[in-house]
C-alpha cells in the first residue's frame, strides 16, 4: 500500500451481509453456496463499524479529516450492510459486486477484498469483525493482511491508536484461553475485532436521514482489475462436494424434580456409560 | 510415501491430547514430521519420537514467536518446503486457523479449517452453520492445509520415547509486523481445556453468579466448565468460558446444561455434544428441545445431589 495521506486517517470497515441466525439457514444449489434470504449486517461486523467511530471521535472526529469507508462484497442485496452502516455513521461506501464472485471460498474472497482494498484505498486501518457468523472460518482477516503484506492484529480485545512523528502506532490487547497479550504495531494495519472491545451503537433518526446523501461506490471485478477465473468457484482453492443438514436433535427424556432428579440424572448417565 | 507435516505450539511438559490426535492422523495418512515454533523439553521431544517422528523442523530464532501469527507462518511455509509435505495438519485454535490461512496463501495452497473426519482420498468432513450441516469439501490447488477439531479421531499407543532428528529452518520474519510486548498468564483452574474436555457443565443466567455447584459437578466427573454469553457478560466467569456463535463450539461426550434457556446463539456452541443433559426451573425452555435427558428443578439442588450421589457411588 502507497503512503497513507496525512490529513487523517482513513479507515475501512469490512462488513458482511449475513443469513441472520435467528432464521433458518441453508446451503442450496448446483455450486452448494448459501441461501442468503433474510440478512443482514454481521453483528459481529457492528463492533469493527464501532470501533472506528470511537477511534474518530477519539481522535478529533471528522472535522480533523478522518474517513471511515465502509466495504463489503456480493450480490445486489449485500449492499444492504453498507447501508446500514452508513446510518450508524460510516462515511461513504464501497460494493463489489459480479457474478462471477459467487461460490468463492477464502482465498477466492480475501483476493478479490485484497485487489478491492488495494483500488479504492490507500487504507491506514482495516478494521473487520472477529469472523463471519455464517462461514465462520475466520480464514480472511489472516488472508487478507497476508496479500496486502500488512502486520495483522487479530481478535483485539482493545484497541488504541496514538501518533507519532514517524506515523500512527497502535496498541491492543488479545484475551486467549490461558494468557493475555498486549500487541504493538504501525499504520497501516489489519485489525479483528471481538464482540468484547466496546458496545455498539444503534443508528439514530438523524443517521438515517443523514445517511441518504452518502455515496456507495458500486464496482464490478473489471474495476479492480481481476478476472473472473480469479475468483468464485472456478477461482477457489477449496470444492464443496456435498452439503447435508444434519438431523435434527430430538427432544429426549423430560422429567420434573420431585427431589431425587440428582439421583435419576447419575442414573441416566451411568446407563450412557457416561461415568 | 506421502509426508505430513505436523504443526505443534505452545509446547508443554508433555503432549497434549490434541497433539497425540493430529500424530495419530498424521500417521493414517504417511510419513509423520514435525514443524514446531516454541522451546521445548527433551521429554516433549521424546514424546513426539515415541509417535514414529524421526525429523523436527524448528525456527532459528526465537523472533518467529515474538510476532502476531505472521512469525510462525513464515516458519511452517519453509518447513513444508524443506519436508516436501503435502498434507499440513494443524490445531483447530483461532491461532492455528489464522496460521494455516496466512500458510495457505504464502504455498498457493487451499485451506479448510474445524475438520472432524478425514477420508483416505483427503475428503474432509466439516460441521458448518453450527453443527445444522454436515459439509465434505477437499482441497484443489496445492497441499491439503487442515486444521482438525480435537476429539475428532482417537489417538494411539505411543511407542517408546525417542529423540528426534532436529532441523532448523532459517526464518525471516517480514518488516511490517504486529509485536507481542508483553504476555500475562491467567490462573490455572487445573480443570481440562473446553475444546478438549470429554464432559462440560455450562451454566446461564440461572446460575446468577453462583457457579460453585457447577464447579463441584464438573470435578466429580472430571470436566471442564463453561458458560453462556449471558453469565460472562454479567462478569460471572471469565469470557473464555463462552460457548455459543460468538464464544467457543464444543462437541463433548457430555453436555449438563444448567440454567441456560439455550437461545440458538448457544445452541450453536455445543448442538453437536454427543449427550445433552439439560436442567432448567422454566418447563418451556428451548434447550429442552434437544436435550437427551431434560429436568425441570432448581439446579441448586439437583446439581448437588448428583454430585454427592457419583461421589457415593465412588465413581
Amino acid at each position: 500500500m502507497d503512503e497513507a495521506p496525512a490529513n487523517g486517517l482513513h479507515i475501512a470497515v469490512l462488513v458482511k451481509h449475513v443469513p441472520d441466525a435467528q432464521f433458518d439457514r441453508h446451503i442450496s444449489g448446483d455450486d452448494l453456496t448459501t441461501v442468503r434470504s433474510e440478512s443482514i449486517l454481521s453483528e459481529l461486523d457492528e463492533y469493527a463499524l464501532e470501533a472506528a467511530l470511537q477511534l474518530v471521535e477519539t481522535h478529533g472526529g471528522p472535522a480533523s479529516g478522518h474517513r471511515i469507508t465502509a466495504i463489503t462484497m456480493g450480490p445486489a442485496g449485500a449492499v444492504a450492510a453498507v447501508k446500514k452502516s452508513l446510518q450508524i455513521g460510516a462515511d461513504d461506501g464501497v460494493h463489489l459486486t459480479d457474478e462471477a464472485l459467487g461460490g468463492s471460498d477464502a482465498s477466492a474472497t480475501s483476493k478479490a477484498l485484497a485487489a478491492l482494498l488495494r483500488h479504492v484505498g490507500p487504507f491506514d486501518l482495516i478494521l473487520t469483525g472477529m469472523a463471519s457468523t455464517d462461514g465462520e472460518t475466520s480464514l480472511v482477516p489472516a488472508q487478507l493482511a497476508e496479500r496486502l503484506a500488512l502486520p495483522q492484529v487479530t481478535f483485539a480485545a482493545s484497541l488504541d491508536l496514538t501518533p507519532g512523528d514517524d506515523g500512527w502506532k497502535l496498541a491492543a490487547r488479545r484475551d486467549n484461553d490461558t494468557f493475555a497479550e498486549t500487541i504493538e504495531a504501525p499504520l497501516p494495519a489489519l485489525v479483528s475485532v471481538t464482540d468484547q472491545i466496546n458496545d455498539p451503537r444503534y443508528p439514530n433518526f438523524k443517521g438515517i436521514m443523514a445517511a441518504k446523501k452518502k455515496q456507495i461506490q458500486v464496482l464490478s471485478l473489471t474495476d479492480i482489475g481481476l478476472e473472473p477465473a480469479e475468483v468464485g468457484l472456478e477461482g477457489s482453492w477449496t470444492r464443496v462436494e456435498a452439503a447435508a443438514p444434519r438431523p435434527p436433535r430430538t427432544q429426549g427424556v423430560l422429567i420434573t424434580d420431585e427431589g431425587d432428579a440428582g439421583i435419576r440424572l447419575v442414573d441416566f448417565l451411568a446407563g450412557q456409560k457416561l461415568l | 510415501m506421502t509426508t505430513v507435516l505436523v504443526f505443534l505450539d505452545h509446547a508443554g511438559a508433555s503432549l497434549a491430547k490434541s497433539e497425540r490426535e493430529l500424530l495419530s492422523l498424521g500417521a493414517t495418512l504417511g510419513d509423520v514430521v514435525v514443524a514446531l515454533a516454541g522451546e521445548a523439553e527433551q521429554a516433549y521431544l521424546d514424546g513426539i519420537g515415541s509417535y514414529g517422528v524421526g525429523e523436527v523442523y524448528r525456527p532459528d530464532s526465537a523472533e518467529a514467536s515474538d510476532v502476531l501469527v505472521a512469525g510462525k507462518a513464515v516458519f511452517l511455509t519453509e518447513a513444508v518446503r524443506a519436508s516436501g509435505a503435502e498434507i499440513l495438519l494443524l490445531g483447530n485454535s483461532y491461532e492455528m486457523k489464522e496460521i494455516a490461512a496466512r500458510v495457505g496463501v504464502r504455498l498457493e495452497s487451499g485451506v479448510i479449517t474445524d475438520v472432524v473426519a478425514l477420508a483416505g482420498d483427503l475428503t474432509a468432513t466439516k460441521a458448518d452453520f453450527a453443527g445444522s450441516y454436515s459439509v465434505d469439501c477437499r482441497v484443489t490447488t496445492g497441499i491439503a492445509v487442515l486444521t482438525i477439531k480435537p476429539n475428532s479421531v482417537e489417538a494411539t499407543e505411543a511407542g517408546l520415547p525417542s529423540p528426534p532428528r532436529e532441523v532448523r529452518i532459517p526464518v525471516e520474519v517480514p518488516e511490517a509486523v504486529a509485536r507481542i510486548t508483553g504476555r500475562t498468564d491467567k490462573p490455572v483452574s487445573g480443570r481440562p481445556e473446553l475444546a478438549e474436555a470429554r464432559v462440560i457443565v455450562a451454566g446461564g443466567r440461572g446460575v446468577d453468579g453462583n457457579f460453585g455447584p457447577l464447579e463441584d459437578l464438573a470435578d466429580a466427573l472430571g470436566g471442564a466448565v463453561g458458560a453462556s454469553r449471558a453469565a460472562t457478560d454479567a462478569g460471572w466467569i471469565e469470557h473464555s468460558a463462552q460457548i455459543g456463535q460468538t464464544g467457543k463450539t464444543v462437541s463433548p461426550q457430555l453436555y449438563i446444561s444448567a440454567g441456560i434457556s439455550g437461545a440458538i446463539q448457544q445452541k450453536a456452541g455445543m448442538q453437536t455434544s454427543k449427550v445433552i443433559v439439560a436442567i432448567n426451573k422454566d418447563a418451556d425452555s428451548p434447550v429442552f428441545e434437544i436435550a437427551d435427558f431434560g429436568i425441570v428443578g432448581d439446579l441448586f439442588t439437583v446439581l448437588p445431589q448428583a454430585t454427592e450421589e457419583i461421589r457415593k457411588r465412588g465413581l
